[in-house]
């Protein structure tokens, strides 16, 4: 039933928005109507009167009963600003689609003129028109209407001009549906919404913006009134009696609240219907008894970071989501193991969750989470920054993004190491040069002056390798760092993780959903489907030996140079399992060649095998050649 | 026949050259893979045949007749990288194949072919009236190739359709685009960053640097003997064992290819 | 800079068009229907109006460099001088009030942003967006009224009206910067708040930077770069926005005086009026995009 409900009504602030308006409408019908006499009622007798039970507000000089004025007033205020909103809106809609008509020079000159007129504030425009068009009610209609179009059309313009970057207005170029069509089927359809939402806040302005021109009596002019005139009426007597000026003034307050609060509930501001409504489930009682702990404890003194039944929680507006169920990883020094995966399987937040950078409302539980022998699940967050700023490296996806545009590559490298090893300013800017060097950075001394824009993909990347080794790091964790690189360019970044792996006996934890990548680099592989673990074994083994169907069908996905040209790539039936409803059993079944009544009930945990270990029932069961394609995501 | 011919063709946007009289020819009824990293003008090359990029010199043509970007009729079509910005999210992915057929069809005739182009990408025709939103981003590249058979092209151009999907869909997508050629025998400029997908879904291939095409051939003589040392170094640099025999690869999934 | 001089040049033009555009004889119109029409021959004649357009432009080009806006039609005073000491009295209000306004919304801004970031607190989200929401939707010189005749007439704390000591600076700054500052801080807040998810202080997080530092060295700058953008424009905004705020209080400002030269229709004193405020508009944007400039390296690239 909700579905029905408008969005702006689904929020508490958008009901009250909307009464407001619903009621201010119902005044601008009805007041004049009702009390319009009683509003121009002159009474000699009772002049500037203070408020009474006959006149609440009391009365102007000219005996006139403010509060009824004031509602009367209600028709005039809305009217004009409805249109000069319209007008307003109108030209912008105008100005700010022809640029994406017109012939580009024409268009870049109407852009170029909107500019312009940008640069003046409307107060200005109107003041500006209304000595030209003469101090007149229509005069100020037409000088708000003109000076609210400029923004509204660099708005158009901004947003159309983003919709027709997009490509499917490309393909319908391409296709040869004609400009005016185009503008009408696909543009304006895609901005119409953030259109509105502002048109609405526009006409709150447009309220302001004729209220205050009939306050500065170049306005509304009598014996017309609106409650900018009233304003100014009253605060010629407001020593006699403050009411006179206020009750326009909240009659302006409350109009500009209904239109405001419309506008942004429509924008969603307050979006409470996504947020309020998550979700967290009872605490869940701690898993019992860690069984091995006693005599694992003697092996698990090398490793640099043990991680056993990591699971990472978000709050969602049907209960709990989980994005990662319950991941083992142990890796010792110098090790390098690969998390591989398709988006969504969880990958890249266990990385986050081994390095501590899942922000709330995420939560990570995990049996044991220890980094360099320190368990990271107790103790304050603060006493763990020493260890993880010197010890544990990260590097992102994105090198474009992930270093501050704003401050100079030597101030990012160097700032952790002044904060957590105490260098100095200069000592810390030398380390940051002799790491450049050691990522094989030509000119350290220069590029540490110079700002990220001015490095390309791969120096940035190399620079945040860079970052992690100003401590003496034990563990990288990288998430996707190639992904975003070219590929000559991937060469690079691998060949220097590498190095530091050799020559510091860095254990290495990679995230990538590109097997090629994983195995060229890594000891280890993990595959991951549905925030678990499915197969581990090592990565010499991936083509060989793999057990589970989602492993082998990932690698019979991908071509690579050796791939049988004549044969069909190997496809996987299905979409990836939604975090929101993992099924019962095995999350793989729906989508498995093998499954079985037993894969939809029971879920199969890592059992070790010859080679490594595999959560599956068939592990050693033929996969059965595929009858037709089906089609699949 | 439908070859589409690059005839030094330059494209610049302000002072900047992005494509340096590109000559290209790709030959009909056949994949043509360009690879190049980016910013080597391997996409701009696409959209100037298709007229979305404005040609400073040369000429584009197709069966030796320039290419005109006229009217409904369009013999070149294009499938974009992004699937989650190639299709109207306001229009039912029917609506967005039907705007690009090349003439009117009244309701019935144009529904039967809207379903005849969805089948033909293995999709539910019942799904016509859905939105984008209710698509996964393979279903969506599936629908974009779609919409470009709607308007019965000669040449297809191909920008990185696979390299927005997960490793799982990419493959279903390389197997559906080297089916469609083989059964509509079109002309097919497939551009890639990646080498294998291009080894595995074209016959010829062209190699882009800096704007300029260095080199170009039938794809295994390029791949095995390549003659320049920036496709050599691109080669070098793909990640793995590379030269691994193919015949160790596990029993299963050879068993995969059965069919 | 070639876009200030083409605004700069538009500025010029179109306030000198203003007076050719009023329709009728502007001085018939500015010295009334009874004034004799030697009056008003002589007067048009000291204006110029009777030369050829071109000319008259020229004319008008070649004062405005020598800093010689006229004279006004109903006072004979030097428009430049007017405006001198009239405007000194507006920036007196403009510029406190503009200092105010971001000594307010930033730190508001900032400190609503980390701390309901992520959906935390909603209770003081809402609290703060319905505040100042409620705070813009009021216009100025309503807040104006209001301030009066609180803290004036019902409590005399100040003077209501005039420029005197610095007490009665206190109720026009205050009107002026109440609603911007309600409009920025919750621009500050967005902003940061999109700062604050940005992977570059994802990075700052993993390097363990303390939250200060990442907060105020890292976000703030990125944040504020959006925010100064709009900023220029408030400025001006205020500026303008001053023409109410004067007429309430009876400050002796540019802003009074233009209102009351369009009612008497003293149009070189208009012209002159608008000219200066259209100038001060332009400047306040290019130091801002210089101000931009200085933050962010980015941008000097981009800039052409």
């Amino acid at each position: 039933m909700r579905r029905h409900r408008p969005e702006v009504l689904r929020t508490p602030v958008g009901i009250v928005g909307v009464t407001l308006l619903t009621v201010l409408v119902l005044l601008a019908v009805l007041a004049p109507l009702l009390w319009g006499d009683r509003a121009t009622a002159t009474n000699t007798g009772n002049m500037l009167a203070g408020p009474s039970p006959e006149h609440w507000a009391g009365t102007d000089n000219l005996g006139r009963d403010i509060l009824f004025r004031t509602l009367v007033a209600t028709r005039l205020s809305l009217v004009l600003t409805l249109v000069a909103t319209t007008l307003g809106v109108g030209l912008g809609l105008l100005l700010g689609l022809a640029p994406l008509l017109l012939p580009q020079r024409l268009g870049r000159l109407v852009v170029a003129f909107v500019n312009v007129l940008l640069g003046f504030p409307s107060l200005l425009m109107v003041l500006f028109l209304a000595v030209i068009l003469g101090v007149s009610t229509t005069s100020a209609l037409l000088a708000i209407g003109i000076a609210i179009a400029p923004p509204f059309a660099r708005l158009v313009h901004a947003l159309g001009a983003g919709v027709t970057e997009r490509d499917f207005v490309a393909a319908a170029r391409i296709a040869g549906v004609p400009p005016a069509r185009i503008m009408v089927r696909h543009v304006l359809p895609n901005v119409a919404e953030p259109l509105v939402v502002n048109a609405t806040v526009t006409a709150s302005s447009v309220l302001l913006a004729f209220g205050g021109l009939s306050f500065l009596g170049i306005g509304v002019q009598a014996p017309q009134y609106d409650w900018g005139r009233l304003m100014q009426d009253g605060l010629a007597i407001i020593y006699d009696n403050p009411l006179a000026a206020l009750a326009p003034g909240i009659a302006f307050v409350l109009t500009g609240l209904a239109f405001n609060l419309t506008g942004e509930a429509a924008a969603g501001t307050f979006g409470a219907k996504s947020r309020s409504r998550m979700r967290w489930p009872a605490p869940a009682s701690p898993r019992p008894g860690t069984r091995d702990d006693a005599d694992l404890a003697a092996d698990r003194d090398g490793l640099v970071l043990d991680v056993r039944d990591l699971a990472v929680t978000f709050p969602g507006p049907d209960g709990p989501i989980p994005p990662v169920r319950g991941v083992s990883i142990a890796l010792r020094a110098g090790e390098a193991v690969g998390v591989v995966g398709e988006s969504g399987s969880g990958k890249s937040m266990t990385a986050l969750a081994v390095a501590q950078l899942v922000e709330e409302p995420g939560r990570v539980t995990a049996e044991r989470l220890a980094f360099c022998a320190t368990d990271l699940r107790s103790g304050r967050r603060a006493a763990h920054d020493a260890l993880l700023g010197t010890s544990l490296a990260v590097v992102f996806q994105d090198p474009m993004t992930s270093l501050n545009p704003v401050l100079r590559v030597g101030t990012q490298l160097g700032e952790a190491a002044r904060r957590h090893q105490g260098l100095t300013r200069r000592q810390a800017s030398a380390r940051a040069a002799d790491r450049l060097r050691a990522v094989h950075l030509a000119e350290p001394e220069r590029r540490l002056r110079q700002y990220p824009h001015e490095f390309s993909g791969g120096m940035r990347q190399r620079a945040m390798i860079a970052m992690g080794l100003m401590g003496t790091p034990r563990l990288i964790v990288a998430d996707e760092p190639t992904t975003a690189l070219d590929m000559t360019v991937q060469r690079q970044v691998l060949d220097v993780l590498q190095e530091v792996r050799r020559e510091h006996g860095t254990a290495l934890l990679l995230i990538s959903h590109d097997v090629s990548v994983v195995s060229s680099v890594c000891d280890r592989v993990l595959v991951m489907y549905a925030g678990r673990i499915v197969e581990d074994l090592p990565s010499a083994d991936l083509h060989t030996q793999a057990r589970h169907p989602y492993t082998r069908a990932l690698i019979g996905a991908v071509p690579d140079m050796t791939t049988d040209l004549d044969a069909p790539l190997a496809t996987i039936a299905g979409q990836p399992v939604d975090p929101r409803h993992v099924p019962d059993g095995c999350a793989f079944a729906a989508r498995c060649p093998l499954v079985t009544d037993r894969c939809r009930q029971e879920e199969p945990t890592l059992q070790a095998g010859p080679v490594g270990a595999v959560a599956c029932w068939h592990v050693d069961d033929p996969i059965p050649a595929e009858t037709e394609e089906v089609a699949v995501g | 026949m439908s070859r589409l011919d690059f005839e030094d063709v330059t494209v610049r946007y302000g002072h900047h050259t992005v494509l340096d009289g590109v000559s290209l020819s790709v030959p009909a009824h056949q994949i043509m893979g360009l690879v190049g990293e980016s910013g080597s003008g391997k996409s701009t090359l696409a959209r100037a045949a298709v007229g979305l990029a404005p040609l400073a010199s040369g000429r584009v043509l197709l069966d030796g007749q320039p290419v005109r970007h006229q009217g409904r009729r369009r013999p070149i079509q294009m499938v974009f990288q992004d699937p989650f910005s190639s299709l109207d999210p306001r229009m039912s992915i029917g609506r967005s194949i039907a705007e690009a057929l090349p003439e009117r069809l009244r309701r019935a005739p144009q529904r039967a072919e809207i379903a005849r182009l969805l089948e033909l990408v293995h999709l539910d025709p019942g799904r016509a009236a859905d939105s984008p939103g209710r698509l996964s981003g393979g279903q969506r590249q599936r629908v974009a190739i779609a919409r470009a058979l709607a308007g019965r092209p000669d040449v297809v151009l191909a920008d990185e359709i696979t390299s927005a999907l997960d490793v799982s869909v990419q493959g279903a997508i390389l197997n559906l685009v080297r089916e469609m050629q083989r059964e509509t025998g079109l002309t097919v400029l497939f551009i890639s960053h990646n080498l294998a997908v291009v080894r595995y879904v074209a016959t010829h291939v062209a190699v882009m640097a800096g704007g300029r095409i260095v080199e170009q051939g039938p794809t295994a003589e390029v791949f095995s003997g390549p003659a320049s040392d920036y496709t050599r170094e691109l080669l070098a640099s793909i990640p793995g064992p590379a030269g691994g025999d193919v015949r160790q690869r596990s029993p299963e999934s050879g068993a995969n290819h059965d069919n | 800079m070639r876009r200030l001089l083409v605004s700069l040049w538009i500025l010029v033009t179109a306030s000198f068009l203003m007076i050719q555009l009023v329709p009728g004889d502007p001085v018939r119109a500015a010295l009334g229907t009874s004034a004799p029409a030697e009056l008003v021959a002589t007067r048009r004649a000291q204006l110029g109006l009777d030369d050829s357009l071109l000319d008259q432009y020229l004319t008008y080009v070649r004062n405005l460099f020598t800093g010689d806006l006229g004279e006004s039609i109903l006072t004979q005073l030097s428009v430049a001088e007017t405006i001198g000491q009239r405007l000194l009295a507006t920036l007196s209000l403009a510029l406190p009030a503009f200092v105010l306004t971001f000594a307010i919304a930033v730190p508001v801004g900032v400190a609503m942003a980390v701390v309901t970031r992520r959906g935390r607190r909603r209770r003081a989200e809402l609290t703060f967006v319905g505040t100042s929401i409620v705070l813009a939707s009021i216009p100025e010189f309503v807040v104006c009224v209001a301030l009066v005749a609180v803290f004036a007439v019902n409590l005399g704390l100040v003077p209501a009206a005039g420029r005197s000591g610095i007490d009665s600076y206190v109720l026009p700054v205050l009107a002026l910067a109440i609603g911007p500052a309600a409009v920025l801080a919750r621009i500050v807040r967005v902003e940061m708040l999109a700062v604050l998810d940005a992977d570059y202080i994802r990075t700052a997080r993993a390097q363990r930077l303390s939250a200060l530092r990442i907060h105020l060295r890292h976000a703030l700058p990125n944040a504020v770069t959006a925010t100064l953008t709009l900023s220029g424009l408030m400025l001006a905004t205020m500026v303008a926005g001053t023409v109410l705020v004067e007429n309430v209080f009876a400050w002796p400002g540019l802003g009074g005086t233009i209102v009351s030269s369009i009612q008497s229709r003293d149009y070189p004193l208009v012209q002159g009026a608008v000219l200066v405020y259209g100038a001060i508009a332009l400047t306040v944007n290019t130091l801002v995009d210089v101000g931009i400039a200085a933050i962010d390296p980015r941008s000097m690239i981009g800039d052409s």
